[in-house]
C-alpha cells in the first residue's frame, strides 16, 4: 500500500508535468480531498439505517439463523475464524445484499462483518487471511443483477437490455471464484514460509 | 423476462425490510429501541473512513487528472487491435478498479456516443456490471477497522479484476462478435 499510494502521486505529478496538466494534477488534490470527505458523509443516513435494521434481525435471530444455515460453506471459506463467531451472520448479509444489487446495505452489513473478523485479529493494524478473503470477494462485485448498467441500456434505447445478465452474470461468477482461489493460493503460500505478518 | 428482472430488483429491499421488521415484532424485540440504538455507529464508522478515503481518493483523482491513463491505454491499443477489442473500452478497463462514478461515466459515453448496437457498448456493459471498485471498497473496509497493512488483498482483488477483464472480453466475444 505504501507503493502504491507513493506511486498514485509521484507518478501523477510528473506524468501531469510531461503532459502540461500540472495545474490539474494540483487542483486534484483539493477536489479528491473533498469527495472523500462528501462520500463519507453521504454514507452516514444509508449507514446509520441498515445498522439499525441489522441490529433487529440480529436480535430477533434472523442473523443466527442464517449463519446456521451457511456455516458449512463459510467453514470451509473461512477456515480460520472461531466457531460460532458472529462475523459469518454479517458476511452472509453482505453477499445477499450485493447479490441483490442493495449496494448501499451491502457496506454497513461489511463494515459489520470486518468489525466481528478484527475482534479476533491479534495484530490490529494488519489484515488476517480472513479479512483478505472477504475483501477479495467482495472486489469481485458478485451481483445478480447489474440495475445501473440496465438503467443506462434502457436510457440509450437499448432493444434487448436483459441479454448482458447473463453474460455479466457469467464473468462477475468467474472474477469471484478467483478471488476465492486466489487468496486460499497466497494464504497457503503465506503459511507454508511460515510468515504471519 | 425484462419485466420479471425488474419486479425482483423492485421487491428485494421492501421485502427485505418487511421481513425484517415482521419477525422482530413477532420475537417481541422493540425494534424501534434497537433501531436507533444500532443506528448510533452510523456516524463513527463514516468519519472513521474519512483518512482512508482521503488517501485513496486523492491519489486516484490525481492520477486521473494527470492523464495517465491515455498513455497506458495508447501504450496497449495496439496489443487490443489484435484481439479485436474497441479501444473505447481501454480507459473503462483502468478506470474500473480505481472509481465506480468515473467507470460509470466511461461507459455511459461508450453507450451514447456508439449507441445501443455496437459491441463495444455490449462489452463495456458486461465489463462494469461485472466490477466492483477495488479500491474504494479497501479504502472504506479496511479503514473502518484500522488495518492499514493490507498485505495480498489488494493483489487479490486487481488480480480478479484482470482475470474479470478477460472473461469479459472472452464471453462477449462468444456471444456478440
Amino acid at each position: 500500500m505504501n507503493y502504491i499510494f507513493y506511486f498514485l502521486i509521484v507518478f501523477s505529478i510528473i506524468v501531469g508535468a510531461i503532459n502540461g496538466r500540472l495545474q490539474d494534477v494540483v487542483n486534484s488534490v483539493m477536489t479528491g480531498a473533498e469527495l472523500s470527505v462528501k462520500v463519507a458523509f453521504s454514507l452516514i443516513g444509508i449507514m446509520a439505517f441498515w445498522l439499525g435494521i441489522m441490529r433487529i434481525a440480529e436480535k430477533s435471530g434472523l442473523i443466527a439463523w442464517i449463519s446456521k444455515v451457511l456455516k458449512p460453506i463459510m467453514k470451509i471459506l473461512f477456515n480460520e475464524l472461531p466457531e460460532d463467531s458472529p462475523a459469518v451472520g454479517d458476511i452472509a448479509m453482505n453477499f445477499s445484499a450485493n447479490a441483490f444489487g442493495l449496494s448501499n446495505a451491502a457496506t454497513p452489513f461489511g463494515i459489520k462483518a470486518m468489525e466481528e473478523l478484527q475482534k479476533v485479529n491479534d495484530k490490529k493494524d494488519t489484515a488476517t487471511n480472513s479479512m483478505c478473503l472477504f475483501l477479495g470477494m467482495n472486489t469481485a462485485g458478485f451481483q445478480l443483477i447489474p440495475t445501473t448498467v440496465l438503467a443506462v441500456l434502457v436510457g440509450i434505447g437499448y432493444k434487448n437490455p436483459t441479454e448482458i445478465i447473463a453474460p455479466t452474470l457469467l464473468v462477475t461468477s468467474i472474477a469471484f471464484v478467483s478471488a476465492i482461489l486466489l487468496s486460499k493460493l497466497f494464504q497457503f503460500l503465506g503459511s507454508r514460509e511460515g510468515r504471519n505478518e | 423476462m425484462s419485466s420479471v428482472f425488474n419486479l425482483i430488483s423492485l421487491w428485494t429491499l421492501p421485502v427485505l425490510l418487511m421481513v425484517v421488521l415482521t419477525l422482530g415484532i413477532v420475537k417481541r424485540v422493540s425494534i424501534y429501541e434497537e433501531f436507533t440504538d444500532g443506528a448510533k455507529d452510523g456516524f463513527k464508522v463514516a468519519v472513521k473512513i474519512i483518512p482512508y478515503l482521503v488517501a485513496i481518493i486523492v491519489g486516484i483523482s490525481m492520477f486521473r487528472a494527470s492523464g495517465a491513463i491515455d498513455i497506458i491505454a495508447n501504450v496497449l491499443s495496439s496489443l487490443f487491435a489484435k484481439f479485436n477489442i474497441p479501444s473505447e473500452t481501454l480507459p473503462l478497463m483502468i478506470v474500473r478498479s480505481l472509481s465506480g462514478s468515473a467507470a460509470l461515466g466511461v461507459f455511459s459515453d461508450i453507450a451514447n456516443n456508439l449507441g445501443p448496437d455496437s459491441y463495444a457498448t455490449k462489452l463495456a456493459a458486461v465489463m462494469v456490471g461485472s466490477s466492483e471498485t477495488t479500491f474504494y471498497v479497501l479504502a472504506v473496509y479496511f479503514g473502518a477497522v484500522g488495518i492499514s497493512k493490507v498485505r495480498y488483498a489488494l493483489t487479490v482483488g486487481l488480480l480478479a479484476d484482470i482475470i474479470g477483464i478477460i472473461s469479459a472480453i472472452l464471453v462477449c466475444n462468444w456471444l456478440f462478435a
